[in-house]
């Protein structure tokens, strides 16, 4: 018993990183529980409601993906990571999946041997000012003193756009988005920077949203996605198309409303195909035929995710933009289901 | 008659190791190391080998590559282009400053907490022993937070001093504006400045001292051996005469009138800190973050101190101080001629790991956004490269060698100031 005890610990600190080489759906399975890495709280993306229940865009993802594999929308652990310790909690094997703002990079992909399994929103990184200081570029921000999230790639991005610009600035390193919240209200900073959805969240939780604008310019493009550990591409399979059916539904036009409908009595075979009453997507994945259709019951399809958490008629006001339907001249394209 | 032989001589055999007690606690101590050994290169292999198969073996490559990032507080010149090496050795520096400026301060209201918990007075020592237990009980990184947070909210941004009918004003005869970014303070400027002497070219480590800083260090340096002279020289006059002579103003004038002379000499004047753009320009910048560290580690440890002070002031027995008293001594001169330097013995110590502890606790700098070393190398380096295992090993290494180092300076003023004995 003593000596489980030693081994056990001494796996732990000899880097059990083999855990990422093994089958990680088993391990969800027999946990019961899918473990998400979230953002620690960003209103409309992840963050936990006045019940404690996490609720957001990212959070749906998380929730659809429990639903496909263990059949039930709220066996997912919650992990509230960090900027910096995302990545840690993921390549360590603390959490199965990150469904967190983060930005789809080379480095990231190749080099810290993460696999990006696609993306749930176009953003770009922007600027928030106060609207008393009279700025109207980012060009204008000479001098100025700019709240950054330490470890992002908004944070390499401030240092280029600046340095391109010729113009100086100077950083406030934070930690977490309501650090910087705290900061840029207390006037401790000028500028608050990060994706412009993120902006868009912060500034739908002042007190006076109208007192602060985002300024026009978007200096990057910041594609953000779910993204789980590279060499296990089984798991990554799953996270991938769990995301794609969820995309997919809404160009099809299947809603968690007329799902039981659709899947009795529709003459589209790829509908079909989705939802598990013809072919077999699901065993193909390790999964069984109801997986889209448990996913897409969870919290929606993509479509009503966005509207539900952060679209227009919600505190964050986010419009479709390049997140629309590429039959709606956006961006979002699942591959064929077939 | 008989001849003397020798004694058999005994041959070994294996199993005396174990049975003769002549050899066994060596063997006991030969297997517990080789055990210890297996394990740890057992550790070492199954780390190197799940490296590998994760594909990110060790390497430390990385340390080239361009950061990418800035980092605000740099006591050297830094670009975003500049490599992680650089970035690390800048957060190394910053690491230093607060250890340092902590150090001190600690130091100071340590041993005045210390010994005003001794007073009569007993509102005094009863605040003391409040404010000791305050701070003792309560987590460092707590302290830190709060600091930082009064800073931020009860202190005017720099808008506040702008324009018409401006709600805060700078303090001092407008030279130290005090913001909830930071305070600013006049800094030194050298009208003919002699300029800079860099070393060690254009590497990473790469280091710019300033000559004005080194003449004046200099000129203090000899002002004070001068000093030191005219000293001895008051002393070997009043051991033979019984007088001494008064040689303070001399003393003064040897380190001052040079001082001032290199000032004039090199046009010596102050940067006032203005409301420029965004932020206050000019003068020396003192960031909250840095502010807040500084203070929260300083007040924190100083607590400690203070008990140290006081335990080692309390074990000198109270006969010495009746003993110097009824020489005639004043308490001020019983205190520094003959209870410190018993008391030294006994502080010095407990004080050096103090100090390690606060050096230690300045890795908390990130809680507040003060880029140090665990900032740099042990945020956003490791966050950006994902060189997770190299960048905590290094971090390991360079607080076992700054540890060590603090270790041994003051184990050697230990030695000098613990009692001589014949």
């Amino acid at each position: 018993m003593k000596k489980t005890v030693i081994l056990g610990a001494l796996t732990v600190t000899g880097l059990s990183a083999a855990a990422a080489s093994a089958a990680t759906l088993d391990d969800v399975k027999a946990r019961g529980k899918l473990n998400c890495g979230v953002t620690t709280g960003l209103v409309g993306f992840a963050a936990p409601d006045a019940n404690n229940e996490w609720t957001g865009f990212d959070v749906g993802v998380c929730r659809a993906v429990a639903a496909a594999v263990l059949g039930d929308p709220t066996a997912v652990e919650f992990v509230p990571t960090t900027g910096k310790t995302r990545f840690t909690a993921l390549a360590s094997g603390e959490i199965d999946m990150l469904a967190r703002n983060t930005t789809w990079t080379f480095s990231r992909d190749v080099d810290l041997k993460f696999e990006f399994v696609g993306i749930n929103y176009y953003d770009g990184q922007g600027f928030m000012v106060p609207k008393a200081l009279g700025v109207s570029s980012a060009k204008e921000l000479d001098g100025a003193t700019v709240c950054i999230q330490t470890g992002t790639t908004t944070e390499l991005n401030l240092a280029d756009f600046f340095r391109t610009n010729n113009i100086s600035y100077e950083p406030v390193p934070i930690e977490t988005n309501a650090e910087a919240q705290q900061q840029y209200l207390a006037g401790a900073c000028d500028v608050y920077t990060t994706d412009a959805s993120g902006l868009a969240a912060t500034r739908a939780a002042f007190e006076n949203p109208g007192d602060h604008v985002v300024l026009p310019e978007i200096i990057s493009k910041e594609p953000l996605g779910p993204l789980v550990r590279h060499g296990d591409n089984d798991w990554g399979d799953i996270v991938r198309w769990t995301l794609n059916a969820l995309i997919a539904a809404e160009e099809m036009g299947i809603t968690s409303a007329n799902l039981e409908e659709m899947k009795s009595n529709t003459n589209n075979p790829e509908i079909a195909r989705i939802l598990g009453t013809e072919g077999n997507l699901g065993e193909m994945l390790g999964l069984d035929a109801d997986w889209a259709a448990r996913a897409i019951a969870a919290g929606g399809n993509y479509g009503e995710l966005f509207e539900k958490n952060i679209g227009e008629n919600t505190p964050i006001g986010l419009s479709r933009g390049l997140n629309a339907q590429w039959t709606d001249g956006g961006l979002l394209y699942a591959p064929p289901f077939r | 008659m008989s001849t003397l032989t020798d004694p058999p001589k005994e041959s070994f055999r294996l199993s005396m190791l174990i049975y003769d007690t002549r050899y066994r606690s060596a063997t006991i101590q030969v297997v517990a190391l080789m055990g210890f050994m297996l394990l740890a290169a057992w550790l070492i292999n199954n780390t190197l080998t799940n490296l590998a198969t994760l594909g990110k073996p060790i390497d430390f490559g990385f340390f080239r590559e361009p950061a990418g990032y800035d980092i605000n507080q740099r006591l050297l010149d830094y670009n975003s282009r500049d490599s992680h090496l650089r970035a690390s050795f800048l957060g190394l520096l910053n690491t230093l400053v607060v250890a340092v400026l902590g150090c001190i301060t600690a130091t100071i209201l340590g041993v005045l907490i210390g010994v005003l918990r001794l007073s009569s007075n007993w509102l005094v020592a009863r605040i003391m022993t409040v404010y000791v237990e305050m701070f003792r009980n309560v987590p460092v990184l707590l302290w830190i937070v709060l600091v930082m947070a009064v800073l931020i909210e009860s202190l005017p941004a720099p808008n506040a001093f702008r324009g018409e009918n401006a709600t805060a004003s700078m303090s001092f005869m407008d030279s130290v504006a005090v913001t909830n970014r930071g305070v600013y303070i006049p800094e030194p400027l050298f009208d003919r400045s002699l300029g800079n002497i860099s070393l060690l070219g254009e590497s990473s480590l790469r280091f710019d001292v300033s000559v004005d800083f080194l003449v004046i260090v200099a000129v203090l340096i000899i002002g004070f051996w001068a000093a030191a002279r005219i000293k001895a020289r008051a002393d070997r006059i009043q051991e033979a005469t019984g007088q001494r002579p008064t040689t303070w103003y001399l003393r003064l004038g040897v380190v001052v009138l040079p001082l001032i002379a290199v000032l004039v000499a090199l046009g010596f004047h102050l940067g006032y800190p203005e409301l420029r753009g965004f932020n206050f320009q000019g003068g020396i910048y003192m960031r909250n973050s840095l502010i807040a560290l500084w203070l929260a580690l300083s007040l924190y440890t100083a607590a400690f101190i203070a008990e140290i002070v006081r335990g080692g002031i309390l074990a000198i027995a109270k006969g010495q101080s009746e003993a110097a008293g009824a020489l005639g001594l004043r308490p001020n001169r019983i205190m520094s001629l003959v209870i410190l330097p018993q008391a030294l013995r006994v502080i010095i110590p407990p004080l050096i790991s103090n100090y390690l502890n606060l050096t230690k606790n300045s890795s908390l700098a990130i809680a507040v956004g003060y880029l140090d070393i665990t900032g740099t190398l042990g945020g956003i380096t490791m966050n950006q490269t994902g060189r997770e295992l190299e960048c905590v090993l290094l971090l390991m290494l360079v607080y076992l060698v700054i540890s060590l180092s603090i270790s041994a300076v003051m184990n050697w003023y230990n030695n000098r100031v613990k009692l001589v004995e014949r």
